[in-house]
């Protein structure tokens, strides 16, 4: 054993032993040992967030978010138990019938992470009641488009403007059922310093914010999720290298 | 808008231009202009240095701000389930009728302002409003006239006549119609009070001895979830970092409670020595006191009671002669959001921000208010802890049961003959209780809120006290005729609009829970929603990222564990049929009206075959 | 003959698309019909289910009472329903309207529109034409549906496996590629 290896601490993830730095979230130590928890808000270079709830492990029998649970030494964590697939999916769901989401004409299609978590989970057909709420489309910029539809409220785009931008481009506004995407101009993303080549916009999971006159570049079906599920890099050991 | 404008420069530089004060501004901006209008966002965000976005973050969180401008009397008619249960309906109609608007509108000559809101603190004298800052208790539709027509020719809320109530409310500061209803006085928080005796004697014991004696008294949290008040300090006195701070929680939103507000009124100094005693113990030299807008009838008492103590040396420096041991208070105002009760969005709103709740752990201890370690505590613990410091902690532990010693204050509303305030040791049971407040026939009792639990009688006797029936207070008791699953489903609405919307499970789920509860209500129930409702509360309960969302199915999972006849009778009516998610019905009713012509499916049936 | 099981198919709220999809199946199409004799569908163009039927294949959400009036007609008369396509699952393309309040809807399609010439300045209100219901909903909140066949359309493969599997009496479990959504 290293002494790199004798640092670093050790807990078990559906009874296989992981090991990992103090520090690293659950979500970040499972994925460096190849185990996927699957995850909406959470993504590699932007802070622990914690909104979307579909990483929800048990951690010592407790229900907690893998993507800002800190590791422990011992900790028992579960992970892939049917009772957690079917929270998660009741989370999901809850996402596809919360927004509008028409993936027969979205331009994210196949390369959406919702629609791929979808596809994961085997959602058919969402066990709640679609919701059909009024939303807006912010057209105003002139490479970018904001399509409220589809947003999830995952904060990915608010933390990458601020975080990996350097701006501050984007932040929620109102609350509850009214909670949206808010941005730092009066008269929409126009107005806003968001450049085509920001982070921010690159960093939506599904197809709130897409850049203008580059869709459907990569035809439908040779895109990203068309094949392999998400996750499956994860699980192929290749996590580190992303 | 200039004004607008113009407003929001003064205010603030009234605070500095402090960031930290964004709450306080953005109170001051809705006061003085009637509401926060873009330009206000556009302004605040130059003189603060801040993204306007973020300004607007803020702005559009909180129930009392507004970016369309408000009348000049804004009446929020509370209509929490007890308030409902004694006719704030018929007050509803009767400020409609009086001032031919609807709840969310504002009378053109530009006067008034109807709005709804949830429990403002005083269930004990339903039903309640607030005219701009000032409580109107027990509103009958005559008092309803009287005040619109005294608001419409005067002008001003000087002109309305209130009968002021007991106690300190009517101290030349509060001046207000509340009554304290405070039926019975325990040992602990509405005990003669002597200021200074409790802290003189804490300055005497080295800081670390206080946290001794406060875990020798077994305290645990008085706000509900019980957590043991020396352990808190202890982790907040060990935790690194420049500055620590002592907060008190006076957001008093859970419905059904208002103990804290009569704590505030009658026993405000014991508050604030517990604080300072607090401070002393985990070495914090800032306190903040996070009172809930719905409060501010009580800012201007509190702030003197401040300042008496500051001249007497209790708080400021050198306090009661101690070399070096310095503290003071300021008060943070709510401004209508129920999720600020929970104390790490507490936090964010002290912060100047919008009331999310933060990402646990970390937890207040290590990184609270500014990321610095910060001891919170409810109203009545501080309390506590002073009277612990004072007496000692087998005096304390020696009431109250073993695991829940000391008294607990309970706000008692609803079906009673005295609703009001109790302070009675830990361990009474329902029962007896219920005998005390004069309560008869008695169905259900709701113990802690909304988010509590409801409970029928096989369950009355049972001890109040943590490890039987928790509650941070409030109790509230439903008599014969009383609906459990129309008063769920009240709670429901409460937690739809309280979401703070930042997780999933809360943000959805609560609506998503709320409408199939509603089906049941409306027969339209079938079989399988008993176990939807079942299943989509515990993906709630068990998913959601703080306190409310986990407590949010409560009323939904307490009464099917209670009340699980009255959800199968309603699924009885209508056999195992297979129903649509819609009344079909009124699905065609608006194209049915364009056309001028009845269904030709859906006339009289509400539809749905057998599976 | 007398003994294969019966299908029924047909299209609420769609497009025919997913009737177009089931016609990929390109020579399995042989293969399906000795398997199985079609009732009711636009393929042979039966209006109304003349018996009992094993399997249904509902195209389309619920837009109208009409719509409910036919999906309830196929709970009634068939074993198993099949929600076929988006339109069927979730609404589909038709439910774009249900952000919009009905009354808009249709006066910025007869009324207001940039384009519309309607000297009548009324909304249609033809008996012929069946009532619009508020929004359109998917199948499975109108009836209980047995089975869900998301996509838009679901390939010719999915709808085939589908169809293989319920004749079979064995459990439907599609691999994943065949669940999509778009």
């Amino acid at each position: 054993m290293s002494a790199q290896d004798a640092a670093k601490l050790s807990f078990t993830i559906d009874g296989k032993e992981v090991k990992a730095e103090p520090g690293q979230t659950i979500l970040q130590a499972a994925a460096l040992a190849g185990i996927y928890i699957p995850h909406l808000c959470a993504m590699k270079g932007l802070s622990p967030w914690g909104s979307c709830r579909v990483c929800t492990v048990l951690v010592n029998g407790k229900p907690q978010a893998a993507c800002t649970m800190p590791v422990a030494e011992g900790m028992i964590v579960e992970n892939d138990t049917a009772e957690l697939k079917d929270l998660r999916s009741s989370i999901v769901e809850m996402l596809f019938v919360e927004g509008n989401h028409f993936c027969m004409f979205c331009e994210k299609s196949g390369n959406c992470e919702l629609q791929a978590m979808g596809y994961r989970l085997g959602m058919l057909q969402p066990r709640h009641d679609y919701m059909f709420p009024t939303r807006q489309v912010d057209a105003s910029h002139p490479d970018v488009m904001l399509d409220h539809n589809r947003c999830i409220l995952c904060a990915r785009c608010i933390r990458a403007s601020k975080e990996l931008d350097g701006k501050n481009v984007f932040q929620f506004i109102h609350r509850g059922a009214h909670k949206r995407i808010g941005v730092d101009a009066a008269g929409g993303a126009g107005g806003t310093n968001l450049a085509v080549t920001d982070k921010a916009a690159e960093a939506c999971p599904v197809g709130c914010i897409v850049k203008k006159r580059v869709g459907f570049a990569v035809p439908i079906g040779q895109r990203l999720y068309d094949t392999k599920p998400i996750g499956s890099h994860i699980e192929a050991g290749r996590a580190a290298k992303e | 808008m200039t004004d607008n404008a113009s407003v929001s420069r003064q205010v603030c530089g009234n605070f500095g231009n402090d960031k930290g004060r964004l709450m306080d501004i953005l109170i001051g901006v809705q006061a003085q202009a009637g509401c926060i209008a873009p330009e206000a966002l556009d302004e605040i965000a130059k003189s603060l240095s801040m993204n306007r976005v973020e300004v607007e973050s803020a702005a559009t969180f909180y129930a009392f701000f507004s970016d369309k401008m408000r009348g000049r009397f804004v009446i929020r008619l509370c209509n929490d389930v007890i308030d409902q249960l004694q006719g704030a309906d018929r007050v509803a109609a009767a400020f409609r009728a009086e001032l031919g608007i609807e709840f969310g509108q504002t009378t053109a000559d530009g006067l008034f302002s109807l709005a709804y809101t949830p429990c403002i603190g005083m269930s004990d004298q339903a039903p309640a409003v607030l005219i701009n800052d000032r409580v109107v208790t027990k509103v009958s539709t005559d008092m309803v006239r009287e005040i619109v027509q005294t608001l419409r020719t005067g002008k001003s809320l000087e002109h309305l006549k209130l009968t002021l109530g007991d106690g300190n409310n009517s101290h030349p500061l509060v001046r207000a119609m509340v009554n304290n209803n405070l039926r019975e006085r325990g040992a602990v928080v509405f005990a003669p009070y002597t200021p200074g005796v409790a802290l003189q004697r804490a300055l005497s014991e080295q800081p670390v001895e206080i946290i001794k004696i406060i875990k020798a008294s077994r305290l645990r949290g008085r706000g509900g979830a019980g957590f043991p008040t020396g352990m808190k300090w202890e982790f907040t006195r060990a935790a690194p970092g420049e500055r620590k701070f002592v907060v008190c929680n006076a957001d008093e939103g859970e419905p059904g409670t208002f103990k804290d507000r009569v704590i505030l009124t009658e026993a405000p100094g014991l508050v604030f020595e517990g604080m300072t005693i607090a401070g002393y113990a985990v070495g914090a030299s800032e306190g903040i006191v996070y009172l809930r807008g719905e409060y501010a009838y009580l800012l201007a008492y509190l702030e003197d009671v401040l300042a008496k103590r500051r001249a007497a040396g209790l708080l400021g420096r050198d306090i009661l002669g101690k070399a070096g041991f310095k503290f003071d208070i300021r008060i943070q105002l709510g401004a209508g959001a129920y999720v600020c009760g929970e104390e790490t969005a507490l936090l964010s709103s002290c912060e100047g921000k919008a009331g999310n709740p933060k990402t646990r752990p970390p937890f207040p201890a290590q990184k609270g208010y500014l990321d610095m370690p910060t001891v919170i505590n409810n109203v009545e613990t501080h309390c506590a802890a002073a009277r612990i410091v004072e007496n000692g902690p087998s005096w304390f532990a020696s009431m109250g049961t073993k695991a829940s010693s000391g008294t607990k204050v309970f706000s008692v509303s609803g079906d009673c003959a005295q609703p009001g305030v109790y302070e009675i040791p830990f361990g009474i049971t329902v029962q007896e209780l219920l005998a005390r407040v004069g309560a008869t026939d008695t169905i259900a009792v709701q113990v802690g809120g909304a988010s509590g639990r409801m409970i029928g009688p096989s369950e009355f006797g049972r001890q109040f006290c943590f490890d039987q029936l928790a509650t941070g207070g409030s109790v509230m008791v439903f008599g014969k005729g009383r609906d459990p699953l129309a008063i769920a489903h009240g709670f429901m609405d409460f937690f739809v609009e309280e979401s703070c919307g930042y997780c999933t499970p809360c943000r959805v789920g609560t609506r998503l829970l709320r409408e199939r509860l509603g089906r049941f209500l409306e027969g339209r129930a079938e079989a399988a929603d008993l176990d939807y409702l079942e299943k989509t509360s515990k993906v709630v309960k068990n998913a959601s990222r703080c306190g409310l969302g986990q407590t949010a199915p409560n009323p939904i999972l307490s009464t099917l564990q209670s009340f699980r006849s009255e959800y199968e009778r309603c699924i009885k009516k209508n056999g195992t049929v297979f129903l649509p998610s819609f009344d079909p019905g009124k699905a065609v009713a608006v194209a049915a009206g364009i056309a001028g012509r009845a269904s030709e499916h859906f006339g009289t049936k509400k539809g749905g075959v057998k599976a | 003959m007398a003994n294969k099981p019966k299908v029924a198919t047909c299209s609420l709220a769609g497009c025919f698309g997913c009737h177009m999809s089931l016609l990929d199946i390109d020579d399995r199409i042989l293969k399906l019909v000795e398997l199985v004799e079609f009732d009711r569908s636009p393929i042979n163009d039966i209006k109304r289910i003349e018996g009992r039927c094993a399997i249904g294949i509902i195209e389309g959400g619920c837009c109208t009472e009409d719509n409910v009036h036919v999906l309830e007609h196929f709970r009634e008369h068939c074993d198993v329903l099949v929600s076929t396509g988006d339109c069927a699952t979730m609404g589909g393309i038709p439910a774009l309207r249900n952000t919009i309040p009905l009354r808009e809807c249709l006066e910025e399609a007869y009324l207001k529109g940039p384009s519309v010439y309607n000297p009548s300045g009324r909304l249609p209100g033809d008996p012929e034409i069946p009532l619009m219901l508020d929004k359109v909903y998917p199948c499975h909140e109108v009836v209980k549906i047995d089975y869900h066949l998301p996509g838009c359309p679901p390939s010719a493969d999915a709808i085939w496996e589908t169809l293989v599997a319920l004749l079979s009496g064995k459990p439907l479990s599609l691999p994943y590629g065949l669940i999509k959504y778009d």
